[in-house]
């Protein structure tokens, strides 16, 4: 009895344990970026002086690219889900489909960067632009979209789609009119789950080649631009230990921006289990 | 008859959107070989793979370059080993606790918590190693450097924890009652059930979390690039500064390196390397891959 006691404990603490540091990282950060945090912050370009520092380019830049990387990723993403759940469940190509999102899924982010660079930015001439960054933030996204959707899609009964066939509809009317709508929520919640992971990478960003200091807002798709992950690590790395409040700051924002994101898809989901 | 034939190209028009789209899906892993072996290629024209393997210097940015893959290797094998030291006991005990201890309402509110930890961009660990862990490490650790593979690693196992516990705790709650049941029938209490009946029987799922988080800490690199340091060293040490693979082509990369030279070769032979180690890690152990 007493040993089964102690593995208890044992157990329990491994658990708390990570979210004993999960506090003290949010204790550190408000202790240190608290002191920046304000509306100046938020509206004031970077600065060689860190109390004069702010995250404006950064976080429209980050707006930007999450913008763009969702328009493009999201159709894509739907599209190739749909096309392995409805269409092509046996032969060859959907296996090898199958294979590769897995596969997409498991290499490492800094790796995405080395393919948009070499693609875009070489082959492609977009240069270190926001389209750059918003393609190859697109990239990452997508096998999580797929995914998603496709446990979306599963989860529309199939009978609906055989009431459609009775009423003499066609595949792709059932698709647009019925599957798709019932499965938008469940789409929803893993696109805003790509997109919150998405608005944290900065490796594939660093390797593109984005700039960590921008002192202006990107006004077209072709501009230079800097991200909130990227602002954060240009200060973090910097040796003059002022600009580490900055980035804290800026965390705070960032993480703030997460949390929104992320209370979005838990009620997305709640509103979806509950039909 | 009109209708007919435009709702047809239509549903044509669709067909071929669903069919580019998974062929994107392949296109970008193939635009991922083939970037990765064109540079590679051209970098072993200049480099012979001799060099590579055998030198055990790693200086492309010195005046006298070497080329040794091992200090890289050996910075990345430290923290993932540091980090496995962290994530692999405390994700099985805590899954063990939430699928053999837990009430369904405790797990309910821990186990979303404890998914918050992987949901944190790594540039913010990477931050909370450099700023808050090392210095609080270098009251303990003597000849503790302001960069070390240390603290990035122990964080980097934080970071993981989560990974290893909702993928092990799957595999837990999968083993079925009647084996439970069976060795307690036997007169086994609840620890040696555990211990010998459920977790072997859950082998097979655990093993595919700790491929999955191998892999993980291999690819990482925002919080080696920022609290690891950049200084490519043949050591186990892991209180000096070093340097990963992924940290090493975050650097180079911050540095506008023209194309064409051996510098900018060198990154995507570095990341060729990398993604060779994480698939093998993958396909040959036979990981069950998962995106979130």
């Amino acid at each position: 009895m007493r040993a089964q006691t102690i593995f208890r404990w044992v157990c329990l603490s491994a658990l708390l344990l990570p979210l004993v540091v999960l506090l003290l990282l949010l204790a550190q950060l408000l202790f240190q970026g608290s002191g920046r945090l304000g509306l100046d912050f938020v509206t004031s370009f970077p600065s060689r002086k860190a109390e004069l520092a702010g995250i404006y380019p950064a976080l429209v830049g980050s707006v930007m690219l999450m913008a763009i990387a969702t328009a493009v990723a999201i159709p894509l993403g739907i599209g190739a889900a749909i096309y392995l759940e409805e269409y092509a469940s046996h032969n060859l190509f959907a296996r090898m489909v199958e294979l590769n999102v897995s596969n997409l899924a498991g290499i490492p982010s800094v790796i995405y960067g080395l393919l948009g660079l070499e693609l875009f930015v070489r082959l492609m001439g977009l240069k270190q632009s926001l389209l750059a960054g918003a393609l190859t933030l697109a990239l990452l996204m997508l096998p999580i979209i797929i995914t998603a959707c496709r446990e979306a899609l599963k989860t529309v009964p199939r009978s609906y789609q055989e009431a459609c066939y009775a009423l003499g509809s066609t595949k792709f009317v059932a698709i647009i009119k019925v599957i798709i709508p019932l499965a938008m929520p469940g789409i929803l919640t893993g696109s805003i789950l790509a997109i919150s992971r998405a608005i944290g990478e900065t490796a594939p960003l660093i390797v593109l080649g984005a700039a960590t200091y921008i002192a202006f807002v990107p006004d077209g798709l072709d501009s230079e631009f800097t991200a909130l992950p990227i602002q954060i690590f240009n200060w973090v790395s910097r040796p003059q230990k002022a600009f580490w409040n900055d980035a804290a700051a800026g965390i705070i924002v960032l993480l703030l921006t997460l949390l929104i994101l992320n209370l979005l898809a838990i009620f997305l989901r709640n509103r979806f289990e509950r039909r | 008859m009109f209708h007919c034939h435009k709702k047809l190209c239509c549903e044509n028009f669709f067909l071929a959107f669903l069919m580019a789209s998974a062929l994107i899906s392949v296109g970008i892993t193939l635009g991922v070989l083939v970037v990765l072996f064109t540079e590679t290629f051209i970098f072993f024209e200049q480099v012979s793979w001799r060099d590579f393997l055998f030198d055990t210097k790693w200086t492309p940015l010195f005046a006298s370059k070497h080329f040794g893959i091992w200090p890289l290797l050996a910075g990345t094998f430290l923290t993932s080993a540091i980090a496995m030291a962290v994530a692999l006991p405390f994700g099985i005990l805590a899954a063990v606790y939430l699928s053999e201890f837990a009430t369904s309402k405790t797990r309910r509110i821990l186990k979303p918590l404890l998914e918050i930890l992987s949901g944190v961009p790594t540039v913010v660990y990477g931050y909370f190693a450099l700023v808050f862990l090392t210095p609080l490490l270098q009251q303990f650790v003597p000849g503790l450097s302001g960069f070390n593979a240390l603290s990035p690693g122990l964080i980097m196992g934080m970071m993981i924890i989560p990974l290893v516990c909702s993928l092990s705790e799957d595999a837990l709650y999968a083993v079925p009652m009647h084996l439970r049941e069976a060795a307690y029938a036997l007169g086994a209490g609840k620890v040696t059930t555990i211990c010998r009946v459920v977790i072997p029987a859950a082998y097979s799922g655990i093993k595919a979390s700790v491929v999955l988080a191998i892999s993980r800490a291999i690819g990482e690199t925002m919080i080696v690039t920022l609290a690891a340091g950049q200084q490519p060293q043949l050591t186990l040490d892991p209180r000096v500064p070093i340097e990963t693979m992924t940290a090493y082509i975050v650097q180079v990369s911050m540095g506008d390196t023209p194309r064409g030279t051996i510098e900018y070769q060198s990154i995507f032979v570095v990341g060729a390397t990398l993604f060779a180690i994480t698939f093998i890690i993958n396909y040959l152990l036979g990981a069950k891959r998962r995106t979130s």
